[in-house]
């Protein structure tokens, strides 16, 4: 049961991967990128779906990819256009596999009626003139023990100018049905590729007392004219690969295929194949053998340099993945636990902290900085660092998986909505960590919800507007400076200012006269409490304001802002960091202790004069940078280090940025150095600590704290709201 | 660890007994991860008084507790003979600092007797019951309102 429950879940795993493969393919089909390679991948990914939903009678599963399989090898054969029209109700289509193949892989009950009105759209398109093609039940099982198979046979004469001629040998063994697989589906799939005539070789199947039922017993040979190259047929073969002997011959057919032991098994297959169409029962079962005994007697053997016609015959087993269409060299992974990698990580953070220990100590002993001992640490260093670096790599993942969950996003907010909105996606190869890309779906959901729920304008809106009737919602992704920015943009109607500051008053959110900017206006969005649907509807109302969205974003250390042209639309800008294991950040003593400052946040270092400190009200102060003034926070006081104010000429002042745009000047004692700090959660085993994003260990063992420079600064400015946003746009 | 053994079969619980201050307390050694020296703790700010800061447990960051100051016994004053008890606390790891550890004691649930009833909010809240050892009184801690976040799920 267990190898079982293994099975099943690598199927799901797969179903994944092929369900992403599905959806590129068809979004490259609606760009209007339809070339047969990419079809085919889709029928591909369909097809292996429903290949193994079979083994595991998910029949909902197995219905519904059929039907979709029907259609998509109708765009695969010509006798349907994939026009917008079509190839949205396959998007459609492909949501609904991607929703039963999880409800499956969860046990969840299906709801037939959820995809009904999908599958009969879907069915809709195979319908020629009104009339669905015959096909036959999905469920048919031909029983091993009907004799009278013959009519199996599709009855058409060779052409005999069809540039290619095959003689194919196929016996399936039991496992090819065990795997629900089908040889008549095969022989079916054969067929397209050109004229056909199949026999079926019965004589194999014992009397009726001795016959296994899970047994296999019948083997086909095939005559087949096609323009098709070899690859093509074996392709046929492709989910059968392995489960079968199979015997493909060329005739007359100058192209050489694969090396040496493949023209000699060739030769030993060919005697086979020769007695075909009446081959003997044993004969195609000890090929096999035969096949790969002479593989070791004959492989240093020199290749025979004059076929006078070339074969390619290969026993099933034999033939790789190479043999299959698509000539892109694919990179080879491995499947990891993730535990295991987390485990690798947490080790080389040790590592990181122990040399950075060691480092400390070396220094301590007064060693010379030519000593081998230095030398020899300092390779320890380097080396550390690239096992940090590649091990990060290791999590890093592009963010294409979860952009491509975005398009459907789109398209269910869009019918929902009524709207017309199309989805553009760039830098969908950009990497960043595992935990970021898992942590980032939510909030982006969201906000491409809001994108097209709030942003995109009905279509008549649009066209009075004087802009196309669809909308654009733009996804993208790139690497800046260490860190990723995703930007999401619209081309609607933009932010409504005038309603947002109404709405924000009317919520107490803002006093009725402050006086606020355009982009202070934009950023009321961000309040908690703020919603500007005017009824809650179950797209973007759920109760989850854009503070949601920003929260999540700054507890992975990111910032989101904000920018808005009125009838141009709105960009959403995040910044995130790559990873949230390690961080480059400042590190500065106060008050004895030593803290960190995110370098992100860091917009410079400035040595305070007296004169540049103002006082402001009974306790505040600000500093005066080249005649804007910014809120000073005395670091030590503020976090409880000291009681009494640090001295500004003494100290160090750090103009910070957060998130939101607001400038202030942190007050510290001293700047020690800049460095890249692995963290560690203080949530763990204690809790959160207002100001304080995380710890980390310092190269003495200690521990030090990493300021949240964004959390700090609003609980500086907690109660004077509109005084933030008045700084919002200084500096 | 023949004695581990027998306690075991005969329903026996042990415990680590510590001191903080002049009076005597003991939690359960199964919830003991180890027991180490005091280092200098890294101070955490709008922390409660007796939450002493954080240490680095070989690259988990530790929260250290000082019990006496938690018990309202007034703050403890480390010295090189103080000492961290790192227990496990649900899910979480902790440190407590204490003043020494004296012994491990063995006893049974029947011979723990209430807690008196005195007028003391540490009583109730900290103390679920004493032991009578060679004329000593030892408290036995329960750890799950120790840390602050915990108070406030208790309370």
């Amino acid at each position: 049961m267990d190898s079982m429950a293994a099975i099943r879940q690598t199927f799901f795993q797969e179903c994944e991967e092929q369900l992403s493969e599905m959806e590129l393919g068809l979004l490259a089909m609606d760009e209007g990128n339809a070339d047969s390679e990419t079809v085919n991948a889709v029928f591909r990914a369909v097809h292996s779906i429903k290949g193994g939903a079979g083994a595991f009678k998910l029949s909902e599963l197995v219905q519904f990819a059929h039907t979709f399989e029907t259609a998509l090898d109708h765009v695969r054969g010509g006798k349907l256009t994939p026009t917008p029209d079509v190839m949205k109700i396959m998007l459609r289509a492909a949501d609904v596999l991607a929703d039963l193949v999880e409800a499956s892989r969860d046990g969840r009950e299906i709801n037939e009626a959820s995809y009904e009105g999908i599958a009969a759209d879907v069915k809709a398109l195979t319908m020629v003139d009104g009339v669905e093609e015959v096909e036959e039940p999905i469920d048919f099982q031909p029983t091993v023990i009907d004799f009278g198979l013959p009519e199996l046979s599709v009855e058409a004469a060779p052409v005999a100018n069809a540039p290619h001629q095959y003689r194919i040998n196929f016996t399936p063994r039991s496992e090819l049905y065990d795997n629900a697989n089908e040889a008549v589906l095969v022989l079916r799939e054969l067929n397209r590729l050109g004229t056909m005539q199949a026999t079926c070789d019965a004589s194999a199947v014992p009397s009726l007392d001795e016959v296994d039922p899970n047994g296999a017993y019948l083997s086909w040979s095939v005559r087949l004219s096609s323009e098709e190259e070899i690859a093509a047929v074996r392709e046929v073969f492709e989910f059968v690969e392995g489960e079968a002997e199979l015997a493909i011959e060329a005739d007359g057919q100058a192209e050489v295929s694969d090396a040496d032991i493949a023209a000699l098994l060739a030769q030993a297959l060919g005697s086979t194949s020769a007695e075909a169409p009446n081959p003997t029962p044993e004969l195609p079962v000890e090929a096999d053998k035969d096949a790969s005994a002479l593989k070791e007697e004959m492989s240093p053997a020199e290749s025979p340099s004059s076929e006078p016609a070339t074969v390619h015959a290969l026993s099933a087993d034999a033939a790789k993945p190479e043999a299959r269409i698509a000539p892109v060299p694919t990179q080879t992974t491995i499947r990891v636990e993730f535990d295991r990698v987390d485990r690798l990580i947490n080790l080389v953070g040790e590592l990181v902290i122990n040399q950075a220990m060691l480092s400390q100590r070396v220094i301590e002993a007064n060693f010379a900085g030519s000593s081998s001992v230095v030398i020899g640490l300092e390779e320890l260093e380097q080396l550390t660092r690239e096992i940090q670096e590649s091990v990060m790599a290791i999590r890093a993942q592009p963010v294409k998986p979860m952009f491509q969950r975005m398009s459907r996003t789109v398209r269910e907010v869009a019918d929902a909505t009524g709207k017309e909105v199309r989805l553009k996606t760039e830098g969908e190869a950009t990497e960043v960590d595992k935990t970021v890309v898992e942590r980032l779906a939510e909030p982006l959901t969201h906000m491409i919800r809001n994108a097209v729920d709030h942003g995109i304008e009905a279509p008549e809106v649009r066209l009075a507007a004087g802009k196309p009737a669809e909308g654009t919602v733009r996804l993208t992704a790139a690497h800046r400076s260490g860190r990723i920015v995703i930007e999401i943009s619209d081309d609607g109607a933009g932010v409504n200012r005038q309603k947002v500051l109404a709405s924000a008053i009317k919520k107490g959110l803002i006093p009725p006269d402050a006086q606020l900017s355009d982009s202070d206006i934009d950023n009321l969005l961000f309040l908690p409490g703020f919603s500007t649907a005017a009824t809650i509807s179950n797209i973007s109302g759920r109760g989850v304001g854009m503070d949601v969205v920003k929260r999540s974003i700054q507890a992975l250390g990111g910032r989101i802002s904000i920018s808005s042209r009125p009838g141009l639309g709105s960009t959403f800008s995040m910044s995130l960091p790559l990873t949230l294991a390690v961080l480059d950040g400042m590190a500065v003593s106060v008050a004895g202790q030593t803290l960190v400052v995110p370098l992100t946040a860091i917009v410079e270092t400035l040595k305070p004069k007296k004169t540049d400190i103002h006082g402001l009200g009974a306790e505040g102060r600000v500093m005066s940078i080249r005649e804007t003034f910014v809120p000073l926070i005395d670091l030590g006081a503020e976090l409880g280090f000291r009681d009494t104010p640090a001295q500004p000429e003494n100290s160090v002042a750090i103009l910070v940025e957060t998130g939101g745009g607001t400038r202030n000047a942190l007050l510290v004692d001293s700047i020690q150095d800049q460095r890249q700090v692995v963290i560690k959660s203080l949530e763990a085993n204690y809790g959160t600590v207002a100001g304080i994003a995380a710890a980390t260990i310092l190269g003495d063992g200690r521990v030090a704290l990493i300021l949240d420079v964004d959390a700090l600064v609003t609980s500086s400015f907690e109660e004077s709201l509109s005084g933030e946003l008045h700084y919002g746009t200084g500096g | 660890m023949q004695e581990n053994g027998f306690a075991a079969n005969s329903a026996n619980n042990e415990f680590v007994a510590f001191r903080v201050g002049a009076q005597e307390f003991c939690v359960d050694i199964m919830g003991v991860r180890e027991i180490r020296g005091w280092t200098p703790a890294t101070p955490l700010p709008h922390a409660p008084p007796y939450v002493r800061g954080v240490i680095n447990l070989r690259g988990a960051v530790l929260p250290i507790v000082d019990l006496a100051m938690r018990f309202g016994l007034g703050l403890t004053e480390p010295t090189p003979r103080s000492v961290i008890i790192v227990v496990h606390i649900h899910q979480q790891i902790v440190g407590l600092l204490v003043d020494a550890v004296s012994d491990i004691l063995t006893s049974s649930e029947a011979s723990m007797q209430p807690t008196p009833d005195i007028a003391s909010d540490m009583a109730k809240t900290f103390v679920k019951g004493v032991y009578a050892v060679d004329g000593r009184m030892i408290s036995i801690v329960t750890l799950d309102s120790v840390l602050p976040i915990n108070a406030k799920a208790a309370a």
